[in-house]
């Protein structure tokens, strides 16, 4: 029923050149080689000639081999089947389970309108209080775990998800070693989580067209859920991978690098992904976090930085803590308010006095004179990095907040917290 | 009607599409690709020898080589008339509340509405009779519109003089209705609607002369109309890192500024931040008319995830409606939230065109575009004498924060002031993030000369001190130095920063701020403190902080403004009376 067509006529890292006639663009094709079938996606059409990059990658194509254009963009199958089980970048099973075709949904699907959005309210509850206090996680949420490579991002990601009240959980992995892999499935299936649980699994090994799609497949999946009103989680380890990917492909494709080589439309890359984070008027809702290892603990360069306008804030993970500066939940306000009366002041003052803290510390280090306010504030801080701060600390968030108070009661007089009198009087711990 | 000019697609590269036609092609015009039962708009953007190249404004998957393609001979163009306030639109003016009735949660490519409900009707009355001679630009009649008086216009391209033939009586009327008939020196007859259209990529100019902005603009936050004022008619651009709350700045003035009209465009930023306005708005009171704030707001939104291309439409739809109610002698505001994307949009546009690529591959046309859009603001006089203003206001988002990007440097050549974010203010939770020291306003502020001076003095004064002691520590410092130091961030604090989450202090008048400007730069700046150590005047400063704090968030001379202002004044003395004690 489909055309074959063995013309190959330029290969080129993983983009194959084909001529073939009534091709749509972004549609799909199957390439025969002799080692196997592998998918392949069309990224420029000029006259007769059609662009494909492989999935697969171009390792041992023949200029004879055969194109079999299967006139449809790329799908995938979605539905309750799916839950429990791993797949690879193409949608292929990893696991022994069987392939799926039933219910396929396009991938890369038209942009949410926004009136059809609803402002974000609904705390996520992770019980770590560098979250749940200081930054709290809302219910559709893009949010990106800025980090250097070695820090524990993937215990992080793995902790909120099982920790998260939500309904499904989809794991995007691009580039990720192996044991990273093997990390999450064992995490997940510990704590009962891989019940609600899908894979969508590239691994450093795998073709690098392959992590292009990571992020695509895991997000359709999860907007079909997300339509039928589930609450979706979606975490993605590691988008500096699949930005290298993008980059790899534009250059091969002839495009003009904008910044270290990047395509200049890596914000409109990025964005079309992370903004498919939504709650859905009448629906349910998509919450992204991802990972982002920033090259050299730079934030400025190209990947960070375009992900920094796009989402909406960081959660900054440096010395295997969540740093206070740095991170931000841009959506807190909207959920904090709601907590408890003295969530926005312990928030408030616990991060100013911690900054304070920072100046002492460098003023000691300096060798300066410290005073006696100094003091209390080398005292605070250094509670503040063993109870809060900690990753270990794993609290609900009400625990959280009375042990803020408790920490400030052992370091600080009411007044010298600048708390308002009203608050202190209910709030301020009664044994001191 | 002649046949349509039509032409086949060879080549798709993104959003880039290549058109082939043997038949004469307009740079610029509006074409549609027939693909099955979808037309899908885009815009001709250079032609060479049979081919144009064209930018889609939708997504372009699918399409295939050979797929027909008709040319309209138009150029990408709005509808202006009584409606557009209070409306919502994608960058091609559709009406985004009705896009999702049609198509639901997602937006159909290919679905383009009328942006004006052509069998709305409105209350007309008339100002001209038979007989009046009349050019383009001049008031026929009235519609009543929310709060305003929506003047209808004659048309604003035609060109010469014309005479009134045929004006209806007062009444209710369509936008499909004639409203009126002119005659031009030949006696041809043009017809006249309610509606206009106009393209969005050419400056509507029919009015009298352009002025000079003069006037301020208050926007109600202290650093701003203080230290680096806007006028009506001028130009600003606020350039920052992310999560320096650019944002959240642009839509604090949206609420608060003193203007007729507020035209948002946001473009190609997050989502959710432009739901936040799309649901607020309308229950947000406007304290100046009692009405809700979207009856006096137009918003343009096109989000990083919709098709590119219509960034670039979004900014110049917005900038059209904003010139289109400023011929109505009203004082419109535009916010662009963010000119960088479209910067970006341009960008790649430019790489699919394989154009010769400039500075960090931006087309080396960049300049010359950012300029003619900030040029298209303005304070003008009408040929009825009424003065209208547009001014804009557009925020920068330099990659890496760094503000020697091309985008940020193209925008501070051509605006009238820069309000630079940085991301040291903004993480230590200083709002607006503003830095004093390296923003700058060509316009004139209501506060004195002599005293806006003194407060640029100051900052600069303290933040060098500031800089010295990281490095010779307190104790190498001199007292006097030391009470500058701390003068200059007492007024950092007090003044130049507001409590966004006040509802006081989220809003300062201009009445308030000359006063309290007043009051800090006599009882402060100018005042000599002579302490008897650096603790006691550390000690003098912080309570002072704490005082203006609860000054800042009391009503306007309200009673507890009143004792607020007592307290502060009798702290000062006591610290001038220490002076005294020490002195003696």
């Amino acid at each position: 029923m489909h055309k074959i067509y063995t013309n190959i006529s330029q290969i080129a890292g993983d983009v194959i050149t084909v001529e073939a006639e009534g091709v749509g663009y972004a549609d799909i094709a199957q390439v025969n080689t002799s080692r196997g079938v592998s998918l392949a996606q069309v990224i420029k059409l000029d006259n007769e000639k059609v662009s494909l990059q492989v999935f697969a990658g171009s390792r041992g194509i023949s200029t004879g081999d055969k194109v079999r254009f299967l006139g449809h963009p790329m799908r995938v199958s979605s539905g309750e089947e799916l839950l429990g089980r791993i797949f690879n970048g193409s949608g292929q099973p990893l696991d022994k389970g069987p392939a799926l075709s039933q219910n396929l949904i396009d991938i890369a699907g038209p942009p949410v309108n926004p009136v059809k959005r609803v402002i974000p309210s609904k705390m996520v509850h992770t019980g770590i209080p560098m979250i749940d206090i200081f930054n709290s996680l809302v219910e559709s949420q893009k949010l990106p775990i800025f980090s250097i490579a070695g820090e524990p991002y993937n215990d992080l990601l793995a902790r909120i998800a099982i920790q998260a009240e939500v309904d499904i959980i989809i794991l995007g992995g691009m580039g990720l070693k192996h044991d990273d892999y093997l990390f999450f499935r064992d995490a997940l299936s510990e704590r009962g989580a891989l019940g609600r649980s899908i894979f969508f699994m590239h691994t450093a090994a795998d073709p690098t067209v392959e992590c292009l799609l990571v992020p695509d497949i895991s997000l359709a999946v999860a907007e079909d859920f997300a339509l039928k009103g589930k609450r979706v989680l979606v975490l993605l380890s590691d988008m500096t991978n699949f930005c290298d990917a993008l980059k790899e492909i534009s250059i091969i494709m002839g495009q003009v690098p904008s910044n270290r080589g990047y395509p200049g439309d890596i914000y409109t890359q990025l964005a079309s992904r992370y903004e498919k984070a939504v709650d859905f008027d009448t629906a349910g809702s998509i919450t992204i976090l991802a990972v982002t290892t920033m090259p050299g603990d730079d934030v400025t360069h190209p990947i960070p930085d375009n992900t920094g306008y796009i989402t909406e804030g960081q959660f900054y993970l440096k010395n295997g803590v969540i740093e206070p500066f740095g991170s931000l939940s841009r959506l807190k306000q909207q959920v904090n308010g709601k907590t408890r009366p003295d969530h926005r002041t312990i928030m408030d003052t616990m991060i100013q006095l911690f900054a304070d803290y920072r100046e002492s510390l460098e003023k000691q280090s300096m060798g300066f004179k410290t005073s006696a306010w100094d003091n209390k504030l080398l005292k605070y801080g250094r509670l503040f990095e063993k109870k809060m701060m900690s990753l270990e600390v794993n609290i609900p968030l009400e625990k959280a907040l009375d042990l803020g108070w408790q920490i400030l009661a052992e370091c600080f007089t009411p007044e010298e917290t600048g708390i308002k009198k009203a608050i202190i009087k209910e709030y301020w711990p009664k044994n001191q | 009607m002649a046949a349509k000019r039509k032409g086949k697609i060879v080549k798709i590269s993104g959003n880039m599409v290549m058109i082939e036609s043997n038949e004469f092609i307009v740079q610029n015009e509006v074409a549609f690709i027939i693909n099955g039962q979808e037309r899908l708009k885009c815009e001709v953007i250079r032609i060479r020898g049979n081919r144009a190249e064209t930018q889609v404004f939708e997504s372009t998957a699918g399409l295939k080589i050979g797929t027909e393609v008709e040319f309209t001979e138009e150029l990408l163009s709005v509808e202006l008339g009584p409606g557009l306030l209070g409306q919502i639109f994608d960058g091609l003016q559709n009406p985004l509340p009705a896009v999702a009735e049609e198509c639901g949660f997602f937006l159909k490519r290919g679905v383009y509405l009328k942006a004006l409900a052509d069998d709305a009707e409105w209350d007309f009355s008339p100002e001209k009779k038979p007989g009046d001679k009349v050019r383009a630009g001049e008031v026929l009649g009235i519609v009543p519109e929310k709060i305003f008086q929506h003047a209808i216009m004659v048309p604003f391209g035609l060109k010469g003089a014309f005479e009134v033939t045929d004006i209806v009586d007062p009444g209710k009327y369509n936008l499909k209705t004639v409203i009126a008939k002119l005659k031009d020196v030949d006696g041809k007859t043009q017809e006249v609607f309610l509606k206009q259209t106009w393209p969005i990529k050419i400056p509507i100019t029919a009015y009298a002369e352009k002025l000079k902005p003069q006037e301020p603009l208050v926007t109600k936050i202290r650093i701003i109309d203080s230290l680096f004022p806007v006028a009506r008619g001028g130009t600003y651009c606020i350039p920052g890192p992310f999560g320096s709350g650019k944002t959240v700045l642009q839509q604090l003035t949206s609420r608060h500024a003193e203007v007729d009209i507020v035209i948002i465009a946001a473009c190609g930023e997050r989502a959710g931040e432009a739901v936040e306005t799309l649901k607020t708005f309308p229950e947000l009171i406007d304290p100046k008319t009692n009405k809700p704030l979207l009856d006096r707001t137009v918003i343009v939104v096109n989000t990083s995830s919709m098709p590119v291309a219509s960034r670039e439409s979004g900014v110049y739809t917005a900038v059209t409606i904003a010139e289109y109610y400023r011929q109505m002698g009203l004082n419109v505001l535009l916010l662009a939230d963010s000119t960088s994307r479209w910067a970006q949009a341009m960008r790649e546009m430019s790489g699919r065109l394989e154009e010769i690529p400039g500075e960090e591959a931006f087309p080396a046309y960049l300049e010359s575009r950012i300029a003619s859009f900030y040029e298209r603001a303005g304070a003008v006089k009408l040929y009825n004498g009424k003065l209208g203003s547009v001014t804009i206001g557009g925020t920068v988002s330099p990659a890496g924060g760094n503000f020697d990007e091309p985008v940020t440097q193209a925008t501070l050549k051509v605006v009238g002031v820069f309000h630079g974010l940085s991301r040291q203010r903004s993480d230590a939770r200083c709002y607006p993030a503003i830095d004093p020291l390296i923003s700058w306003s060509k316009y004139k502020s209501f506060v004195e000369d002599k005293q806006v001076k003194r407060g640029h003095e100051i900052l600069r004064k303290s933040q060098e001190i500031a800089q010295m002691m990281k490095v010779i520590g307190e104790e190498g410092t001199s007292l006097d130095d030391f009470i500058d130091y701390l003068k200059g961030e007492l007024f950092d604090f007090v003044y130049l920063q507001q409590n966004a989450y006040d509802p006081v202090d989220e809003a300062t008048s201009a009445e308030r701020q000359k006063y309290l400007f007043n009051f800090i730069y006599k009882n402060i700046l100018e005042a000599s403190f002579k302490f008897s150590g650096k603790d006691q005047a550390r000690i003098f400063f912080q309570r002072l902080r704490q005082l203006f704090r609860g000054w800042n968030s009391s009503p306007w001379q309200s009673q507890e403004f009143k004792d607020a202002e007592k307290e502060i004044s009798s702290t000062i003395e006591e610290g001038l009376a220490a002076r005294e004690k020490t002195g003696a």
